[in-house]
């Protein structure tokens, strides 16, 4: 069985070698995909959008819904991931830490339950602290992969980035914070329902943004129409903005979703 | 000169996808996929297409190997085959 499934990975990777040797070249310019669509691209976009990005330009503006659409595949993965995982069952027996002491009492009776005041906190059996120089160094990096993950997002429409990118930076700082300390700690100041609520908002900013266009009295996503709110200049540019905040905020969201709800099975107790 | 760093990069790349196949360890596997998104990073930047690079370096080899080793986290190390 194993020779045969080798066999026909074999046959199938031969093939597909085989059917390359008849693409066109890499960056050749009499290639179908070079001779229609990418031309007018790369000689108008920065006439049509003022974007030096042409990447962006293509991404956010010529096929925005396209990305409106990605941005809800995104926010629905997220919510599959959410609706699978997640354990609303509560647990049998519970931890609590004496803060002051450290001292750790278990309590066995699920109908019994201490009441958690500023001395105890609740704890997960697995339990570790968090060690000193990882905190530390964590809590310096974090700040700054934050903002870089600001300025990506930002900076989309100008240098390579965007809010695609942008979001899973920030995100994984979120996630790094998580790992560092532990998750109550991250869900502490980031709770579930902020999160749930960040990523619908995302995709709704981003379809928001293409409403009001149409009732500005243009097309879906024509940026062009809020030129008597904001001003002409750059007016695309700040268009692709607004719609790459929104995917941003949709994908941090997920990606800390997805995070949390994987390392604790769904539980949300004091994961990895 | 460009042709050969690209050479390098591209067998990097084969071996990351070999050993991510045979290596029994789930962890060492994930940290493997992570190396495979980093070299196919690098050939997106060669071939000057940034933005994928970049989405490449972001998901594919950073938090996309994060939740991988959540999920071997969660579930056992060793493969049965």
């Amino acid at each position: 069985m194993k020779l045969l499934s080798l066999i026909v990975v074999c046959l199938t990777g031969g093939l597909l070698l085989y059917g390359t040797a008849d693409l066109p070249d890499w960056g050749d310019p009499n290639a179908p995909a070079s001779l229609h669509l990418s031309n007018y691209y790369i000689e108008n976009a920065i006439r049509d959008t003022e974007v030096p990005n042409l990447v962006t330009a293509v991404l956010a503006d010529y096929r925005s819904i396209d990305t409106m659409l990605e941005t809800a595949v995104v926010f629905c993965a997220g919510l599959a991931c959410f609706l699978l995982l997640r354990d609303f069952t509560p647990k049998k027996d519970h931890h609590y830490r004496h803060v002051p002491t450290g001292v750790i009492l278990h309590v066995k009776n699920p109908d019994r339950q201490v009441i958690v005041g500023n001395e105890f906190e609740e704890m997960d059996k697995e339990w570790l602290p968090p060690d000193t120089i990882i905190k530390t160094v964590c809590r310096m990096l974090i700040p700054f992969i934050q903002i870089y993950a600001l300025y990506v997002v930002a900076h989309g429409d100008f240098s390579p980035g965007g809010g695609f990118q942008g979001g899973v930076i920030l995100g994984s700082s979120f996630i790094l914070l998580a790992i560092s300390y532990n998750l109550k700690y991250l869900l502490k100041r980031v709770s579930e329902k902020f999160l749930g609520i960040l990523s619908a908002a995302g995709v709704l900013v981003y379809m928001g943004i293409g409403l009001a266009a149409m009732v500005l009295g243009g097309n879906f996503l024509d940026y062009e129409k809020y030129a008597p709110i904001f001003g002409e200049h750059h007016i695309r540019a700040l268009g692709m903005l607004g719609v790459e905040i929104g995917v941003g905020m949709s994908v941090t969201a997920v990606m800390v979703i997805i995070y949390i709800n994987i390392v604790s099975e769904g539980k949300h107790d004091e994961g990895l | 000169m460009y042709w050969s760093i690209n050479l390098v990069i591209l067998i990097f790349v084969i071996v990351c996808a070999l050993g991510a196949i045979y290596v029994k360890d789930l962890l060492a596997t994930a940290i493997l996929f992570g190396a495979y998104s980093f070299m196919m990073c690098l050939l997106w930047a060669i071939m000057g297409a940034v933005d994928v690079a970049f989405t490449e370096a972001s998901v594919g080899a950073g938090v996309s190997t994060v939740f991988f080793v959540a999920a071997v986290f969660r579930t056992s190390r060793r493969t049965k085959d």
